[in-house]
């Protein structure tokens, strides 16, 4: 490779930034604002992806009941807004709030406290097993939710006024956008830096081989659970951002097909690669839009794509650069 | 007392279908390694061809037959074409593309049958109710639906440790490889297994279509409970199978029957419904939860 | 002047733009949009259809227009989503320019999509859900209700099982809004003892620990209210446990529609139904209306078809009123609120609240001449009724 080539792989990630920066003006001159709302759902899906990607892509660990953090963050700020607005603490003691500066941190430490607490059950089993016991603790959320008549209970959770933050508009379009495309800014680059450090070379190795691991004489529980608590915290702070960009909460952003879409973000946008998720996310959001537009039975379409790149395997995606 | 009998068989029967569902999936997985999610669809469709059968031919006899072999046929061609290629992947892309079956197949439902329930007319003999005991009658239906699991258990039984395919069977689930080393047709035999499960699968979802309705998405819910069941069990055992069955069935039908009414006594109308409803949900995987404390490969786990 | 950047931009966007409106959109003209966001799947999928196609039937009889109005109407399904029915009623305001709405069946899901809608001006005639709140202090000047609110249906219910006679009850209702909205409004009007009262799930359809209950309270009669594919699933199981014909019920028109009726057969003769409106009325809008959606549908209309209609004769009462166009809320208001049109249900005001005043009729299953068991109107149960809300709310 060149030197101009090499010049130019140095400025993409900048270039990157400046676009998904520009998105909102970009709608506005082709004249398109509706698409606005649809790029911020893709970075606030992305975020919960790229969440999802620590777990899956960089631990290996296939966890099937992300969207319990997403909806947790999500009723952190829909119960914060709920007690707000009818002045009643919380439990008697926790005041209510419609800060954003306040609701996010909360959603996310809530969130993050849930996975570590899920993470140490679900960590004591490998494979299917574990797969199968994240999606049920996750639908235990969603049971939880669906029965808790003062939250609404399957109804979901109205947020009539969306948090507040300073001077800023959180109706507007355009500001939800850049705080939930700084919000995945941020906690990307957190995350590539986690996973560049000693921590990262743990988590890669334990992942690629746990016996070498045991060997070298580390213990990679703790390293596992940390990372647990990382991709609930991401997933918290997603699940907060969509409750504020759509002022409603439901336990349906608990429910499994949820951790599926998910899931699908991850492995389409190509595991293990830090913006892959937000590419799943454009993906699959994008092809739910254009297809839904054209037939109710979009999914018929989709399933078989799935197949198609889940049989593909991890090899072949590997060989075209598409995974990590 | 009566309410206690009747609840009793509510138990047993919501434990008889959880069993005929958790014993395909958890063979399927014991055998090959492979996480189905599409089991559910294989429930629906078997539903589907039985209430379509039952509605065209009136025959509740060859509904029985049409759901048992759509699910099953079903089953062997999607081993053939998708789940066999998956053996060796990890299990991201075993799920991945077994969510996409299931996207595919409620759609397929849909678009076949409409969005509207279905529902099945049960002939006479079988809509009625039977005194089990001294004044406490209960529907036949749910009867029948308890004496087909238990004969179906015996003959799978027999199946598995009394004839060859079942020796292999056995042998797989505990050393795949060494199956394969002596040389046993290994492609066959999974092919077999699958699209037995898969009736199984089928036989619990039209036996589901003349109490429930027969609708998209009706396998989604039981399957998770069958997840449920099987990790509770041990991955790949059928006798854990039964006896997480018989523990998640009844802990179910127990928790629903007795913490409304303690709630109630705490707290008023609809609220404590609502809050019971929800932990008797939860309870079950309260229980997964303890069994794994205990013991994280489940109480039976079938490989060493 | 005409640059490529320029082009290029007006090109890509052009695409994009096709390819990304939904269908509805791109049909161009100068007709007033009406967004229709209805269920459409699911067990309640046939309350929807009943809904949308009967509004469509009033549009089309008067060729394509409603009040001398052009109309178009954009339907979307909810899938029985209150998240989806929010997104929905989000997109067809912001991105269709829609300010008219219409379609919504299920109490939940009303009250996630429609109050935002009303912050904003839009215009919101229900044809069907009704919960208590919005009929009482949260009411609102932009928000209509040709339908019922969700309390006097079962009051009518109370009234009817009082009239029967019936002295203890067990009730039974799913565990939402309007659940606990039909358990409330039947107690008003029912004197008698009420021995046990059980909220089901909403997406439960084993009732197997219910039929338990019930056989073991033993009551005069049962009242329950669980509409659409629910009340299918209710009913088969109230017969496959033996209760049928054992233990009187009596129910709201909801839980027995013409749907129901047709889908459990003889066993439904007997069952007792309070109601608004039933295919036997005898005035003319009525009749015509029975008329052309059978020969349209080549179905008996339910009760969800006939509030449809008269939702889609509402609005055109107030469209003609205003000469033809959207004028804006207020507008609207002043034209829609005499309710100049004829209901199909008979007598029809709209009260302070913007619900509905009319009478509750006794409706009973029973086999008619064809052999085929249908709905039979039998009494009057109460006149000019309007609901307990009303007083409430300060419009």
């Amino acid at each position: 490779m060149g030197e101009a080539g090499l010049r130019v792989r140095r400025l993409l990630p900048w270039l990157g930034l400046a676009v998904l920066f520009a998105v909102p003006v970009i709608v506005q001159r082709l004249g398109m604002p509706s698409l606005l709302g649809l790029a911020t759902r893709i970075v606030i899906m992305g975020l919960a992806a790229s969440s999802l990607n620590l777990l899956l892509g960089y631990g290996g660990l296939v966890s099937f009941g992300h969207a319990a953090y997403f909806g947790l963050g999500a009723y952190a700020v829909g119960i914060l807004n709920a007690q707000f607005v009818s002045g009643d603490p919380l439990l008697g003691v926790i005041p209510g709030t419609d800060e954003l500066a306040v609701t996010l941190p909360v959603a996310m430490l809530v969130s993050g406290a849930f996975a570590l607490v899920l993470g140490a059950l679900c960590l004591r089993t490998v494979g299917v097993p574990f797969i199968m016991i994240t999606l049920a603790f996750a639908q235990m959320l969603y049971f939880l939710f669906v029965s808790l008549k003062a939250y609404g209970g399957d109804d979901g959770l109205l947020i009539r006024r969306p948090n507040v933050l300073a001077s800023l508009n959180l109706r507007d379009g355009a500001t939800m956008y850049w705080i939930a495309a700084s919000c995945l800014v941020a906690y990307l680059l957190v995350c590539g830096r986690a996973m560049r450090a000693r921590f990262g070379r743990v988590i890669a190795g334990q992942r690629q081989s746990p016996r070498r691991m045991a060997a070298l004489g580390i213990a990679t529980y703790p390293y596992k659970l940390v990372l647990f608590g990382m991709a609930g915290m991401g997933a918290g702070l997603a699940g907060a951002l969509m409750a504020n960009f759509s002022r409603f909460v439901s336990p349906d952003m608990m429910h499994w097909t949820q951790s599926g879409d998910l899931l699908i973000m991850v492995v389409i946008g190509g595991a293990g690669r830090l913006w892959g998720p937000l590419l799943g996310a454009a993906v699959l959001i994008g092809l739910e839009t254009l297809l839904s537009g054209w037939t109710q039975y979009w999914q018929i379409v989709l399933g078989p794509i799935l197949v198609l790149v889940a049989l593909s395997g991890p090899g072949m995606r590997r060989r075209i650069g598409w995974t990590a | 007392m009566s309410l206690v009998i009747e609840q009793t068989l509510n138990g047993v029967q919501l434990s008889a279908m959880l069993f005929l569902l958790a014993a395909g999936l958890t063979l399927v997985f014991g055998i090959m390694g492979v996480i189905n999610l599409a089991h559910g669809s294989l429930y629906m469709i078997g539903a589907y061809a039985s209430a379509w059968t039952a509605a065209a031919t009136g025959s509740f006899l060859l509904a029985v037959l049409a759901g048992v072999a759509a699910a099953g046929c079903v089953g062997m061609v999607l081993e053939f074409l998708v789940l066999r290629r998956l053996y060796a992947s990890d299990h991201v892309d075993q799920v991945l593309a077994t969510f996409g079956l299931v996207l595919f197949f409620n759609q397929a439902m849909a678009l076949l049958f409409g969005r509207q329930p279905l529902f099945v007319t049960l002939p006479g003999w079988l809509s009625g109710t039977v005194m089990v005991a001294p004044g406490v009658p209960y529907p036949v239906f749910r009867l029948l639906i308890i004496v087909t699991v238990v004969v179906v258990a015996a003959l799978m039984w027999v199946f598995i440790s009394h004839t060859r395919i079942g020796m292999l069977v056995r042998a797989g689930a505990t050393s795949r490889d060494m199956v394969r080393a002596m040389g046993v047709p290994i492609r066959g035999l999974y092919t077999l297994v699958f699209g037995l499960g898969a009736a199984l699968a089928g036989l619990a979802g039209l036996l589901a279509g003349p109490i429930y309705a027969v609708q998209v998405g009706m396998g989604e819910q039981i399957l998770i409970s069958t997840f449920v069941v099987i990790v509770i069990g041990g991955v790949g055992s059928i006798r854990g199978a039964l006896i997480g069955a018989l523990l998640v069935g009844g802990m179910d039908t127990l928790l629903r029957a007795v913490v409304p009414g303690l709630l109630q006594m705490m707290m008023q109308g609809p609220d404590a419904d609502a809050l019971a409803g929800g932990i008797a949900s939860m309870g079950i995987y309260l229980v997964m939860a303890s069994v794994l404390l205990v013991r994280p490969r489940g109480l039976f786990p079938a490989h060493g | 002047m005409i640059t490529r950047r320029t082009l290029l931009a007006a090109s890509a966007s052009a695409g994009l733009g096709t390819c990304l409106m939904p269908r509805s959109a791109r049909a161009q003209g100068a007709k007033l949009k009406i967004g229709l966001i209805t269920t459409l799947s699911g067990p309640g999928g046939y309350l929807g259809q009943d809904i949308r196609d009967a509004f469509q039937l009033a549009v089309d009889l008067e060729g394509g227009s409603l009040g001398g109005a052009p109309v178009q109407l954009v339907v979307e399904n909810d899938a029985f989503k209150p998240a989806q029915a929010k997104e929905i009623a989000d997109r067809f305001y912001k991105t269709e320019g829609i300010r008219l709405f219409t379609g919504i069946v299920f109490s939940n899901l009303l009250a996630a999509a429609v109050p935002d809608l009303l912050d904003n001006d839009a215009v919101y005639v229900s044809p069907n859900a009704a919960p208590s709140t919005f009929s009482g202090k949260d009411c609102n000047r932009n928000y209509y209700v040709v339908s019922w609110n969700n309390d006097s249906l079962h009051e009518a219910g109370g009234a009817n099982a009082q009239r029967l006679g019936y002295k203890r009850m067990m009730l039974l209702a799913p565990n939402y809004q309007a659940g606990k909205d039909a358990l409330t409004g039947f107690k008003r009007m029912f004197k008698g003892e009420v021995v046990k009262e059980i909220y089901t799930r909403l997406d439960q359809t084993d009732y197997a620990a219910e039929m338990a209950q019930i056989r073991d309270a033993k009551p005069d009669a049962v009242y329950q209210f669980h509409p659409g594919g629910l009340g299918i699933a209710f009913m088969r199981q109230y017969q496959q446990a033996g209760l049928l014909g054992q233990i009187a019920m009596t129910v709201a028109e909801p839980s027995m529609d013409s749907t129901i009726v047709t889908a459990l057969g003889d066993s439904a003769i007997g069952v007792t139904v309070a109601s608004h409106w039933n295919t036997d009325f005898d005035n003319a809008a009525n009749k015509r209306f029975v008329a052309e959606f059978m020969k349209k549908y080549s179905r008996i209309p339910t009760s969800y078809a006939s509030q449809g209609y008269d939702a889609a004769l509402a609005i055109a009462a107030s469209l003609k009123g205003t000469g033809g166009t959207f004028a804006g809320p207020e507008a609207f208001r002043t034209a829609m609120l005499p309710a100049k049109f004829d209901s199909v249900r008979g007598y029809f005001a709209f009260g302070p609240n913007q619900h509905p005043i009319q009478n509750w009729y006794a409706l009973a299953v029973e086999k008619g001449a064809d052999g085929k068991p249908g709905l039979r109107t039998k009494d009057q149960i109460l006149t000019h009724y309007g609901d307990a809300y009303s007083a409430q709310c300060k419009l």
